[in-house]
């Protein structure tokens, strides 16, 4: 049913390389292709919308993939996912999406999801974005992820999207409960003529609650980003959002932030620093052989790694 | 041989106008020879460093290796001809690790890096997979940059204190590893302040307002600069006299 270009897709975006052995459901070309529910992880069609609720049973370790392909031109795809993991789970959830547009029009993917975290749940999300295809149609994706973070809850989030997407405007918002946390890693790269914007809103709600957002970006040629962060802390919340971009060529980065506190035991930080590569990064890695390109490609593939600011819950 | 003929450095290009932080200068260093090269601070020490790393291309003069001249070469080129700069203040990388950068450094064999590590006093278990950003802490950061240079192994060698931050306990383990790593085939000069490091090597050369204004046999050079260059040094100064500082001496 799947074939070589499918597969490759599934592979670059969720590290897929046969049908995971968890939950999943997975969408090609705007319908849903295969599901599969697993004791305490239920996935269901939505009702009078395109998407699925996926919802966990309290106290249930697994993982979950829904994945999304589009193989065609000119397809414009928009889905709700309603996803609640439930008191006390603990939950990877594998999202993301590749397009191939292999012809002239713009392909495009529009992915809503809504998820609650439940008290004492740890939710682990991924979600990866991937373009390609020789045609000159664009490729498009809006992601909208709504979160709800209860009690004590844990959400990780790690957001990569590093290349082949033409435009995106990625929104990311998040409520926090009394004592939860969320853990935001966000790595971007752009090239070409590429547009790419990240609207972040965290809402403290709860004392006690906690966000750290780490946002990792590199714009090239000539390129554009947009970051809008918003911290906003009704409780005797802890946020701290680091945004850091490394510029080249010919691209711009914008950075907005905003920190707000109604709250006069919050404590916000806002961190964000736009710049080229350091000359004397570029100068260690030569005096150690590498070529110019080569100590670039070096400098940005470690600064967008995994390991770049790593995250504890 | 490695020889400097006329070497100059003013920042930014041409002499127009611009500061030169390297006048004329002229050395020869041999193949199985270890040299100190010491001076006040901002007396040119590392950017003569720079220079013969390729990493500033001088302002004019030339640069030899085994009479071949080698002035236009770029950092990456002279690093493959077998040249090595341990910098002064290293600095950090976000995301990379201290295993990326001895495999960088070893050409991607990183079975090589574990042994510097362990020879500079950082366990590979521990550090290995240490990130290189500013949570290293400054000793560790600057062991880590001699561990790269050791894994790089070059021919020629040069350490810009590789002492600085080092604590005491492990300063005389880090002159061994130096002097133990030293080879008839390679050049290897380590700037300095310390009268221990001025104990390892043959020779010692003096740098001062971007000047060489002695070089020599340790034995002969050492107890001039200690008795006399360094007021020599602050002659140079344009405000002598005007204020009422006293010789330290
Ligand atoms: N890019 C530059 N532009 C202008 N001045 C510079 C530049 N680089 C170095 N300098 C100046 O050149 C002088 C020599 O600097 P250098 O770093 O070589 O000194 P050093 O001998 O290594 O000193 P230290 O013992 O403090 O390490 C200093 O006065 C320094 O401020
Ligand atoms: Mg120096």
């Amino acid at each position: 049913m799947w074939n070589a270009l499918d597969r490759k897709l599934l592979k670059e975006i969720a590290d897929l390389h046969a049908l995971p052995t968890g939950a999943f459901n997975i969408r090609k070309d705007g319908e849903g292709v295969e599901r599969r529910s697993r004791p305490g992880i239920e996935i269901t069609s939505g009702k009078g919308q395109p998407g699925v609720n996926v919802v966990v049973k309290p106290g249930v370790k697994g993982t979950v993939h829904i994945p999304v392909i589009i193989t065609r031109s000119g397809l414009a795809d928009v889905v709700y996912n309603h996803i609640e993991i439930g008191a006390g789970a603990e939950i990877t959830l594998v999202a993301g999406c590749g397009i191939h547009n292999p012809g002239g029009e713009l392909s495009r993917h529009d992915g809503i999801h809504e998820i609650i975290v439940r008290s004492g749940a740890r939710l682990y999300y991924k979600e990866k974005h991937y373009g390609e295809g020789k045609g000159s149609g664009q490729r498009v994706l809006n992601p909208k992820t709504s979160m709800l973070i209860e009690r004590d809850a844990y959400a990780e989030l790690e957001l990569l999207q590093v290349r082949g997407v033409d435009d995106t405007l990625r929104i990311t918002e998040a409520q926090v409960e009394e004592g939860g946390l969320v853990n935001m890693f966000e790595r971007l790269l752009t090239d070409g003529t590429q547009n790419a914007t990240s609207e972040v809103e965290i809402k403290l709600i709860g004392d006690d609650s906690r966000a750290r957002i780490i946002s990792r970006s590199v714009a090239r040629d000539s390129s554009r980003q947009v970051f809008k962060f918003r911290l906003i802390a009704h409780g005797r919340g802890r946020g701290h959002v680091e945004c850091d971009s490394i510029i080249m060529d010919r691209a711009a980065v914008r950075s907005i932030p905003e920190v707000w506190a109604e709250n006069s035991r919050a404590e916000l930080v806002h961190e964000a620093a736009i710049g080229k590569i350091a000359g004397e990064q570029l100068v260690k890695l030569m005096s150690l052989g590498l070529t110019q390109e080569e100590a670039e490609e070096t400098i940005i593939g470690g600064f967008l790694s995994r390991t770049g600011g790593d995250s504890n819950g | 041989m490695l020889s400097l003929e006329s070497v100059t450095y003013a920042p930014g290009g041409h002499r127009n106008g611009k500061i030169e932080i390297l006048k004329d200068i002229n050395l020869k260093l041999e193949f199985g020879k270890m040299y100190a090269l010491t001076g006040p601070n901002g007396g040119g020490k590392s950017t003569l460093a720079r220079v013969i790393m390729g990493i500033y291309p001088p302002t004019s003069g030339r640069i030899l290796l085994e009479g071949e001249d080698i002035t236009g070469l770029a950092a990456n080129e002279r690093a493959r001809l077998g040249f090595g700069y341990a910098f002064q203040a290293p600095p950090t990388f976000k995301g990379l690790k201290v295993i990326d950068l001895l495999e960088i450094a070893s050409r991607r064999n990183p079975q090589e890096g574990c042994q510097p590590l362990r020879q500079i006093g950082l366990c590979p278990e521990e550090y290995l997979q240490r990130e290189l950003d500013g949570r290293l802490s400054g000793g560790e950061a600057k062991r880590v940059e001699i561990a790269t240079i050791m894994a790089q192994d070059p021919r020629i060698r040069i350490f810009d204190e590789p002492e600085a931050g080092i604590d005491l306990w492990s300063f005389d383990r880090l002159v061994k590893l130096i002097a133990d790593s030293h080879r008839p085939e390679k050049i290897t000069m380590i700037i300095s302040h310390q009268e221990k490091i001025m104990r390892l090597v043959n020779e010692i050369i003096l740098i001062a307002g971007g000047e060489i204004c002695l070089q020599g046999e340790r034995d002969q050079v050492w107890p001039q600069i200690k008795e006399t260059m360094l007021c020599d040094c602050l002659e140079k100064c344009p405000l002598k006299g005007e204020e009422d500082v006293e010789c330290p001496r």
